[in-house]
């Protein structure tokens, strides 16, 4: 789950970590007034989950309130790589001497979790990693023992040569390994990590992201979930215990088990189609999770096939087969449907859809290969489609 | 013969009176695994099904069963300490089922299983069959066939849909492992090749990876370096966006690494059969089975011996780094 700036800043201070006052805003009005409280020259930063928001114009400097809500009123709104800014953290200004990075990302290779640091910071760490590895230091950390002072200490001095700053550095890569550990993160950044022209050591930036599995032991985070910040149709899968995924294409695709989900896609693309989605309905046999996945798809105006994948392990293929009849008879379908499930009561399974006027397939590649032509086909003429009443309906979202 | 489990395997289930945990406790007894007790703390003294005894500990079911693996249905939060209870009692095989457990307790697990010697398989996985001989987790019996084709994965669906058009297809399998899909897991794919490559009831491998990580780029290195076995591999996610996590916590391409097109383009580069649909495995195994089915065939013993003697000659080249990482070498443990 990612977090926002602000919220990741919350997270650090109250470990201690020292960061620039800031309030979160809405409103230029908000922005106007929080700017006349913090009394000085304060930078307004676009809160959204992705990267490179300065280059985007989502990050200005304003040196009055005037000008706070000038810059305000470009910055909410905008577009920021598809995303739309609600809400900017308007924060006092600071002087900057250097920029440093210090990160701690879950490394998979070395299961642990591994702080990266590097005395060129403020730019992607990527390119630095890339072009100049030897100015970033890694150190892996045994969290059966937590960060051990001499490590800590190790990081400053890759940062710097004055021991004042190391200690100061060192505490705050302490500070930053609590708040990581304590709030179960899968990554956790300061870029930069500034030296102010007094020398203090401070904190101008936060990024964390939390792991999602950590979310039931802490539901306190659950609330730093932005609603706002993801597609509609993904926060409505979440509640349906699904795993979705919105995508470009036009093939709907509802899949059991997220590596089938993946080869269903790919199988799309392969046979010259575009997935719309990537839907996970999970090992459970419930047919209600199979209505909520129907809905969420035929939601998406792109959709013109949807794709049934279902092989049936522990998922129960006539449970599937119950929740796409009831499905459609809540909402019936505008578009066509290919139906291929196999496994454990598939018998059971295609008598149901057969009852209810629904083919079933046993093979995965013809299944997909239908779906994929049904998505991409010109659109029929009303006598051919007269047999099923889907189609004039899909070709008209088609003309749209 | 197979890997990491046989017809020698006794069982102890984590969680067996649970929902999930008695389900497939029951189907592993059908298929003929030995199950040999549960443990679900507070009802100690009780039976599964009127004859699997249940004990409250790990420490007392396997002192007095004598069991040497166990599996994990227990919830995701205390899913770590179930690994590590097994772990501490003395299990060598842990297979952890459980989905959804949070990355930074495997940090803490993955030293501790390894310090103890144990091997672990997953958590977030299907577990592993051997057809025929035993099934340690929740891959459905039916689909498989007793073969001679090691079959390695990332996933559980995709897999069982591999299997189940191998076995159509008349290739049976010798073991079949699910190592699953989290970021931090305790046996990776060269754990499993090894034990494949080592097995002399393995004639071939089919893996099955996905985005996110390095592992499959780590297996094609070892695959290019020690195996003498003909191996085709799978990768899921093509069509994947970068950035979102698919369904598995594992399979997130992070920045631009851990895309699909990395991970084909290094099996191509070690010799990895690339299967572009799941359906290929099929033939990219009948292709690189023919030549050594005949070869067998004509040469009978000869052939054979002189296939050991490559092996060994491999073995001897090996770093040494290949080797220490080992844990509970499959191989050598039997």
């Amino acid at each position: 789950m990612n977090i926002h700036e602000y919220q990741a800043k919350d997270l650090l201070r109250a470990e201690g970590v020292p960061i620039p006052a800031g309030e979160i805003a809405a409103t230029p009005d908000e922005v106007e007034a929080i700017a006349r409280k913090l009394a000085g020259p304060v930078v307004v930063k676009a809160q959204v989950h992705v990267g490179g928001r300065g280059k985007a114009g989502g990050v200005k400097l304003a040196k009055t309130p005037q000008e706070a809500r000038a810059v305000a009123m470009k910055i909410l709104g905008m577009q920021i790589k598809g995303l739309t800014v609600y809400k900017v953290l308007v924060t006092a200004a600071a002087e900057i001497a250097h920029e440093a990075y210090v990160g701690i990302i879950v490394d998979r290779a070395a299961k642990k979790p591994v702080f990266m640091v590097s005395p060129a910071g403020g730019i992607d760490i990527e390119e630095v990693a890339a072009k100049t590895p030897e100015k970033i230091l890694k150190l892996p950390v045994d969290t059966r023992y937590g960060l051990a002072p001499f490590q800590a200490s190790q990081l400053g001095f890759f940062l710097y040569d004055d021991v004042k700053k190391v200690r100061a550095a060192a505490k705050i890569m302490q500070q930053l390994y609590v708040a990581f550990m304590k709030n179960g993160c899968s990554l956790a950044e300061i870029n930069p990590l500034v030296v102010t022209p007094k020398d203090d050591v401070i904190a101008l930036d936060a990024k964390m992201v939390i792991d999602d599995n950590e979310l039931d032991r802490h539901p306190e985070l659950e609330k730093l979930r932005d609603a706002t910040a993801e597609d509609p149709s993904e926060v409505q899968a979440r509640a349906a215990s699904l795993t979705f995924i919105k995508l470009e294409g036009n093939v709907g695709c509802c899949v059991n088990g997220a590596g089938l989900a993946m080869a269903t896609m790919d199988l799309v693309k392969f046979y010259g189609g575009a997935p719309a989605n990537f839907l996970d309905i999970g090992g459970s046999s419930n047919p209600e999770k199979v209505v909520a996945a129907l809905k969420i798809i035929t939601s998406d105006p792109n959709v013109r096939s949807i794709l049934f994948n279902i092989f049936g392990g522990i998922t129960r293929t006539d449970d599937v087969a119950n929740g796409i009849v009831t499905a459609t008879k809540q909402n019936p379908l505008k578009v066509p449907i290919v139906i291929r499930l196999t496994g454990t009561n598939e018998e059971i399974a295609v008598k149901i859809l057969k009852a209810n006027g629904f083919s079933a397939m046993t093979d995965m590649d013809e299944a997909v290969q239908k779906a994929v032509q049904l998505a991409v086909s010109p659109s029929r003429s009303p006598v051919n489609s007269s047999r099923s009443p889907v189609i004039p309906s899909e070709a008209r979202n088609r003309q749209s | 013969m197979s890997i990491f489990a046989d017809k020698q395997t006794t069982l102890i289930v984590q969680g067996i009176t649970g929902r999930d945990g008695s389900f497939h406790s029951k189907q592993m007894l059908e298929y003929g695994t030995r199950v040999v007790g549960g443990v679900t703390p507070g009802k100690g003294g009780q039976k599964f099904e009127n004859k699997v005894p249940i004990f409250n500990t790990m420490r007392d079911a396997v002192r007095a069963t004598g069991a040497n693996a166990s599996i994990i249905y227990v919830p995701p939060v205390f899913a770590a300490d179930a690994i590590m209870e097994a772990a501490d009692a003395g299990i060598k095989l842990i297979v952890a089922i459980t989905e959804g457990v949070p990355v930074l307790d495997m940090t803490r697990v993955y030293p501790f299983v390894h310090e103890k010697g144990a091997r672990l398989i997953g958590p977030n996985c299907p577990g592993l069959i051997t057809p025929g001989k035993t099934k340690i987790g929740i891959i459905p019996g039916r689909i498989c066939a007793p073969g001679r084709i090691g079959v390695v994965s990332r996933s559980g669906t995709l897999t069982y849909e591999v299997v189940y058009q191998l076995t159509r297809a008349g290739l049976g399998q010798s073991t079949c492992v699910g190592i699953g899909g989290d970021p931090i897991n305790g046996t990776n794919f060269i754990d499993c090749l090894r034990g494949f490559e080592e097995d002399p009831e393995t004639d071939a491998v089919a893996m099955m990876g996905e985005i996110g990580g390095t592992d499959e780029q780590d297996a094609a290195a070892f695959v290019k370096q020690f195996m003498t076995k003909p191996v085709v591999g799978f990768i899921a996610g093509q069509t994947a966006p970068p950035g979102r996590r698919m369904g598995h916590a594992g399979a997130i391409i992070s920045g631009s690494s851990g895309t699909a097109a990395e991970k084909i383009a290094a099996f191509e580069a070690a010799g990895i059969g690339v299967a572009k649909r799941p359906k290929d495995f099929v033939e990219l195994l009948r292709v690189r089975l023919k030549p050594l089915r005949k070869g067998a065939a004509a040469k009978g013993a000869a052939t054979k011996s002189a296939t050991a003697k490559k092996r060994d000659d491999q073995k001897a080249r090996r770093p040494k780094s290949a080797t220490t990482k080992s844990r509970t070498n499959a191989g050598r443990k039997r």
